[in-house]
């Protein structure tokens, strides 16, 4: 069997085909000859087949339960189901690695397939900068996290994967969170080969979009689905716990938010140009800082499941040279761009510059948040903690001007914009909030005055991102087959927009509605009794036991009745896995329109009795449908024909000819 | 039969877990008391766990916290009180919200001082942008000899 050594070898072959790529093609672009700069799309599709050689070459170990395989042996066991064998391979520092590179090499390598429109030398530089990423994780898998190591004795048996990885969150979550972060790196390579070879224009904005498009669509996916996995899986109802890790997702989310709508200035005015460069290499620069704390094991956090400090060293050199690297290359490079298009303040461009302070404060409060205390505890000793409680009093403060003004966005004119005049299209929007704050004012008959205007404020944005849409097709005003012809006729990117800004808005409501209306009952029951939340009554039938594939499950009974009518059973579970010693708690969810009721099971009293916690959230699955319809927007607006890969050249050219003023 | 299934499932869960979170056992009769309990310990942290409130973490650790904090709060102290006792006992970092002090400054301020920064550098630029237009502009606007000899001729026709 030598399938280990065969994926390794494929994976030093691909480290000798980036390190090729990484310098011919920018020699090349310098010399200004075509054959070397040729070189670079060959290389980047054949890295990627090697790199895909080695995943599979990993992937076949985990199928057939290789345990003469060290990474294998340490995160597999024979009798786990087949999913969680595949998914197995990055539910772990080598193999998740190892999907980090092999994403690289796919965005490598659609760069050189689909960049036919690019001009050669930027193309050549783009693949080279983003193979010289390649060559230092390559060779930092290769130094450090080897997963093809071999064990001299094989084991008969594995250790078994983390039990609480074995769900089909792991199968999703990291692939989608890992096309983001590593998408972002396509952004970066765009930058800095624009600063290598000083020339940035629009155009160059409206080829690195469609990119930061996808992965940020991807970023957007893979923070929701990692929500909701910890909401279902950690049994005590939270969706989000400005934990490190989750920070170290949010924060490219965040720049990456930013950049598109900068780089949606620079591709229409020619202005921003300098700050969108900026913009898209602290956008990878944070997915880098990401990874760097959630591999080196710097944190000690739910997710962190490596510790080495060599790989923490090695994380910290890549970070280093490369953060530090294009940030010099910028400062050199930069006062060299002219920049573009004027714009009054009051205007669309004014407005997008609004979004980029506030997004980036945003993002510097969660990235300060972050790390204070490590770097606080390495320069002092001493240790405090930064939790929750923090980022909520910081965070909030920055977001809401930001969710106040993002309706006038899309509704302001380019270059100079009439504010009054918008104020008025949207008071249609206000007055909506208007009504639901005092809707609500009534209903909670008095109470905090933050839950109604909370609900306002995301009703309001709702409602905003709609008005544009609803004035430019005459909905309400012209026959609804008009207003349909219409709204076909509009471009995809303002739909795009429209869906985006909405779903925030969704989710924002499923924010408030989670965390100001939940209700809690924590109670112990023995079988028979009944627990009652709301309008349901909980029946508690009794206990099962059953032998899953690698796990002895307990499972609880509950009958759920809301005014006396059956509505269906909850049966909370606990895992245990005999391989790893550890249990599970497996929460039973029972999804009523957009809340859910929530049953997790607790405590076992001697005396028979079953702790139980049960939830009642309501409109809590809007949080992550929000998510759903902003990624659609992203889907609708790349799918727009001005940015769509190899679109014509006359939407080009008519670019070009648009007065740059 | 069902009741022995459970007995048997108990024992057997005791064995393999831990305590999940805050238990029934450990609620105060008194509403008002155990709200503020509540709000206390999800501003706590739980020193041995990574990145949870002691509402949230089934550590034993955090147990005792929970009851420890319940047990202040029904002797009458305050809010302020319990944290001033924990923080002496235990440290700042017990607190998820850190106390603005000289060393933590820079958290508390960071974002503001970001904000601020930035909006002062858009001002700049934008002023800068206004000067630029400013000087640029009626240079552009200055016309050629040929415009301004054409200028002259059109008002001279309307003169007449």
């Amino acid at each position: 069997m030598m399938i280990a050594e065969l994926g390794h070898y494929a994976l030093v072959l691909a480290l000798a085909l980036a390190l090729v790529q990484a310098c011919v093609p920018m020699i090349g672009a310098r010399k200004d000859d075509p054959v070397l700069m040729a070189v670079a799309g060959p290389t980047a599709v054949a890295q990627f087949c090697f790199v895909a050689i080695a995943f599979a070459a990993l992937t076949m170990c985990y199928v057939r339960s290789d345990f003469s395989v060290v990474n294998v042996f340490e995160n597999s066991h024979s009798a786990k189901p087949l999913i969680y064998k595949l998914s197995g391979v990055w539910g772990n520092h080598e193999g998740s690695m190892l999907l980090w590179v092999l994403i690289l090499s796919v965005f490598g390598a659609l760069v050189a397939l689909f960049g036919a429109n690019l001009p050669a030398r930027l193309k050549a530089n783009v693949l080279a900068v983003q193979s010289s990423i390649a060559v230092a994780f390559i060779l930092f898998i290769l130094v450090t996290s080897n997963p093809f190591l071999r064990i001299p004795d094989a084991p008969l048996e594995g250790r078994d994967l983390n039990p609480i990885l074995q769900d089909p969150g792991l199968a999703i979550h990291p692939p989608l969170l890992y096309v983001g972060y590593v998408g972002l790196s396509i952004s970066f390579s765009f930058a800095i080969a624009a600063l290598i070879d000083r020339r940035i224009d629009a155009a160059w904005a409206r080829w690195v979009r469609p990119w930061t498009l996808l992965a940020w669509m991807f970023l957007t996916l893979g923070i929701a689905m990692g929500s909701y996995w910890a909401y279902y899986t950690l049994g005590w109802g939270g969706w989000w716990f400005w934990d490190p890790v989750e920070n170290a997702s949010f924060m490219p989310w965040l720049a990456a938010t930013a950049l598109l709508h900068s780089a949606l200035v620079m591709e229409k005015r020619d202005a921003l140009k300098v700050w969108t460069i900026l913009l898209a290499i602290l956008a990878f620069s944070l997915s880098l800082i990401g990874t760097f704390l959630v591999r080196s094991g710097v944190l000690t956090s739910v997710h962190a499941f490596a510790t080495d400090p060599t790989r923490g060293v090695f994380i910290l050199a890549i970070l280093l040279l490369f953060i530090g690297g294009s940030l010099a290359l910028f400062a050199l490079r930069a006062p060299l761009l002219k920049q573009g298009g004027l714009f009054a303040p009051i205007s669309r461009e004014g407005a997008l510059v609004l979004n980029n302070l506030f997004l980036v404060s945003a993002c510097a409060t969660v990235f300060i948040g972050t790390l204070y205390p490590l770097v606080l505890e390495a320069l002092t000793g001493e240790k405090i903690s930064v939790g929750a409680p923090f980022f909520n009093a910081t965070f909030a403060p920055l977001f809401v001007p930001l969710l106040i003004a993002m309706p006038f966005g899309p509704l302001l004119a380019w270059k100079r914009g009439d504010l009054l005049g918008v104020a008025q299209r949207l008071v249609g929007a206000a007055g909506i909030a208007a009504i639901a704050v005092a809707v609500i004012f009534a209903m909670e008959g008095g109470g905090p005055l933050l839950v109604p205007f909370a609900i306002g404020l995301a009703l309001y944005v709702m409602a905003g991102a709609l008005t544009e849409i609803l004035e430019r097709t005459g909905l309400l005003k012209v026959p609804l087959a008009t207003a349909f012809a219409r709204g076909r006729g509009l471009p995809r990117s303002a739909w795009g927009a429209t869906f985006a800004h909405f779903g925030l808005g969704i989710t924002l409501l499923g924010v408030i509605g989670e965390t100001q209306w939940s209700l809690e009952r924590i109670a112990e029951l023995k079988p028979g009794q009944s627990i009652s939340i709301r309008r349901y009554d909980l029946h508690f039938d009794g206990v099962t036991t059953r032998q899953g594939p690698n796990y002895r499950e307990l499972a609880a009974h509950f009958t759920v009745r809301r005014h006396g009518d059956l509505v269906g059973v909850m049966e909370p579970a606990k895992r245990s896995f005999p391989s790893r010693g550890t249990a599970t708690t497996e929460t039973a969810l029972m999804t009523r329109g957009v809340s859910q009721l929530y049953l997790s099971l607790g405590d076992p009293n001697p005396d028979g009795s079953l702790a139980v916690r049960l939830y009642y959230k309501p409109l809590v699955l809007l949080i992550w449908f929000g998510a759903v319809v902003m990624v659609i927007g992203g889907a609708l607006s790349l799918s727009d024909r001005r940015l769509r890969v190899g679109a014509p050249k006359p939407a080009r050219s008519k670019a070009a000819l648009s007065p740059a003023e | 039969m069902k009741r022995l299934c459970l007995v048997v499932a108990v024992l057997w869960l005791m064995v393999l877990s831990p305590a999940v979170a805050i238990g029934p056992d450990e609620f105060l009769s008194d509403a008002a008391l155990e709200a503020r309990a509540r709000a206390l310990s999800k501003e706590l942290r739980c020193m041995v766990c990574q990145n949870q409130s002691i509402d949230d973490s089934d550590a034993p650790l955090a147990r005792d916290l929970r009851i420890l904090v319940r047990e202040r709060l029904q002797a009458g102290e305050s809010d302020q009180q319990v944290i001033n006792f924990l923080v002496a006992r235990y440290g700042e970092f017990v607190l998820l919200k850190p106390r603005f002090s000289w060393h933590t400054a820079l958290l508390w301020l960071g974002p503001a001082a970001v904000l601020l920064i930035g909006a002062c550098g858009v001002l700049l630029l934008a002023r800068r942008g206004r000067a630029d237009s400013d000087r640029v502009t009626p240079a552009r606007e200055k016309l050629t000899p040929a415009e301004a000899a054409r200028l002259a001729e059109i008002l001279r026709q309307g003169e007449q």
